[in-house]
């Protein structure tokens, strides 16, 4: 790896700071809805379920066309998704509920849609704190694990989409199933990997 | 519609100009919010005197109370039913008057409006959704219209029915409710006297996105109740199933009477967010009022009820 930021990196950086700009754009058109507040929770939680699903994509793509730099933007989406899922939350606990606490908690333990988007989000957080080389090298192995819990991350992220939707339940259920299918495509992949290597192969997953 | 003044209208409105804008709004180019309420502008509301009991100060803007809001009849979004509720025909408009009374039948809107004296109220509106305007309504009584329509002593409940005409509301095409949108009043409930027919908001006519060209207005209940471009009013003896009841029964109610210490499942009620337009990112929430400030009028019509388990 060079120590110069590659352009595709830089690219992908911008491109994935769009939908901030688009917010903050907006916000100062005073164009987002008469309900403010809800509007920015919509679309700063619906980028953070896009680009989580978009960093579960990587290794797939990596599968199929067999390029790596699929492998090396991962990181970066991944933490694009966990900033969009910050702001989610930062503009629920702070501008929504005015860090009303007794109401964040009440709204944890009764409210399961936002008991399971909490979940999700103390899941990340753990993964975006150890999103770079010394800990990975550090972790070695639990490394893994801790990553792994995108697959968690995806079920609760669009059970949280489901729960709170009111009645037609197409949106999350779209999302739902592009998830679902990455989850197959891991399972599927896992068990390929395991056969292919008793056959001598060297695939690794 | 045509009311007994429109013809005035066009006098004072120069012909051509009058002609142009017509066809424009037929051909669905200009808009609804800010310029004219709907494309029946023709219609002249006979006035209506602000009643000096419903006045609030702060007002939602007209902007934000025509542009965001629920009816799924048109689209699921917040915005959604402003940008598509243009090509609903609300004039001519038909009500079905039916069940428990002795005069049944099909009336027009606008010989039905002229019976009744029309005024202007300003009522808080608490969405089920947490969130609240303050709209300044232009309509009858219900209890003017049910006395006229003499309902028999077996006559219990009130039940009404939006249009179901998937041509003009596309959002009838999806399946987000078993249309059309149904909703029930008890009968003192709809005698209340803070039960409104509303044909107008913001003094002009109501906008189609608001619930052309008859809605009702309860505001000491959830803003679901409120059903919007009523073609059917029925007297029964049974209390009838609402859309949202029928849909989650659960989490919505009959009463649906707005209530800070019963919560719905998924979101408290506790507290609500104003909206009143303008800058409002840092507006803090405010505490939701039991029946939604409005428990002089209404509380007595639920002594002896628990309100948990009729929520």
């Amino acid at each position: 790896m060079t120590r110069f930021l590659s352009p595709i990196k830089v690219l992908l950086f911008i491109a994935l700071m769009i939908p901030l700009g688009i917010i903050v754009f907006d916000g100062f058109q005073n164009n987002l809805t008469a309900d403010p507040i809800e509007e920015l929770l919509h679309r700063t939680g619906i980028w953070s379920l896009r680009l989580l699903l978009l960093t579960m994509l990587m290794t797939p793509m990596k599968v199929i066309t067999g390029s790596f730099v699929f492998i090396r933007v991962r990181r970066m989406i991944g933490l694009f998704a966990f900033f969009y899922a910050s702001l989610h939350l930062l503009i629920y606990v702070w501008l929504d509920l005015g860090l009303d606490w007794a109401h964040l908690l009440e709204d944890i333990i009764e409210r399961t849609f936002i008991t399971v988007g909490m979940l999700a989000w103390l899941l990340m957080l753990p993964m975006a704190i150890t999103s770079n080389k010394r800990m990975m090298r550090k972790l070695g192995k639990t490394w893994k694990r801790i990553h792994q819990a995108i697959y968690l991350v995806i079920c609760l992220a669009s059970l949280h989409f489901i729960w709170l939707v009111k009645s037609d339940i197409t949106e999350p259920l779209i999302y739902t199933g592009i998830g679902l299918s990455l989850l197959l495509f891991r399972v599927a992949h896992h068990y390929h990997g395991k056969r292919s290597k008793h056959k001598g192969s060297t695939n690794t997953g | 519609m045509k009311f007994k003044n429109t013809h005035k209208d066009h006098q004072i409105t120069d012909e051509s100009i009058y002609q142009s804008r017509r066809k424009l709004l037929k051909a669905g180019l200009i808009g609804t919010a800010g310029m004219l309420s709907s494309p029946n502008f023709a219609l002249t509301l006979p006035k209506s005197e602000p009643n000096s009991k419903f006045v609030i100060d702060e007002l939602t803007r007209e902007q934000d109370a025509t542009t965001y809001n629920n009816f799924y009849e048109f689209s699921l979004s917040k915005s959604g039913p402003s940008e598509k509720a243009g090509g609903l025909k609300t004039d001519p408009w038909s009500v079905e008057v039916g069940g428990l009374c002795e005069k049944q039948g099909t009336f027009d809107l606008e010989k039905l409006i002229n019976q009744f004296q029309l005024e202007e109220r300003i009522y808080r509106m608490r969405c089920v959704e947490a969130w609240s305007m303050v709209i300044p309504w232009n309509g009858f009584k219900l209890s003017d219209l049910i006395k006229y329509c003499k309902p028999l002593n077996s006559a219990k409940y009130l039940y009404f029915e939006t249009l179901y005409d998937p041509k003009q509301m596309p959002g009838q095409n999806g399946r987000s409710i078993p249309w059309p949108y149904r909703e029930g009043l008890r009968m003192d409930e709809a005698m209340n006297d803070l039960t409104l027919m509303a044909v107008g908001m913001y003094g002009k006519n109501l906008p189609n996105q608001n619930g052309a060209p008859l809605r009702l207005v309860t505001p000491w209940k959830y803003g679901f109740k409120g059903i919007k471009s009523i073609v059917k009013i029925q007297f029964m003896d049974k209390q009838p199933i609402n859309s949202w009841q029928a849909i989650a029964p659960n989490e919505y109610g009959f009463y649906a009477n707005v209530n800070p210490q019963v919560d719905h499942p998924r979101w408290s009620q506790a507290t609500e967010r104003r909206i009143t337009g303008g800058f409002s990112l840092f507006n803090s929430r405010i505490d939701t009022q039991m029946f939604n400030g409005y428990g002089d009028y209404v509380a007595d019509m639920y002594n002896g009820m628990d309100l948990r388990k009729n929520f």
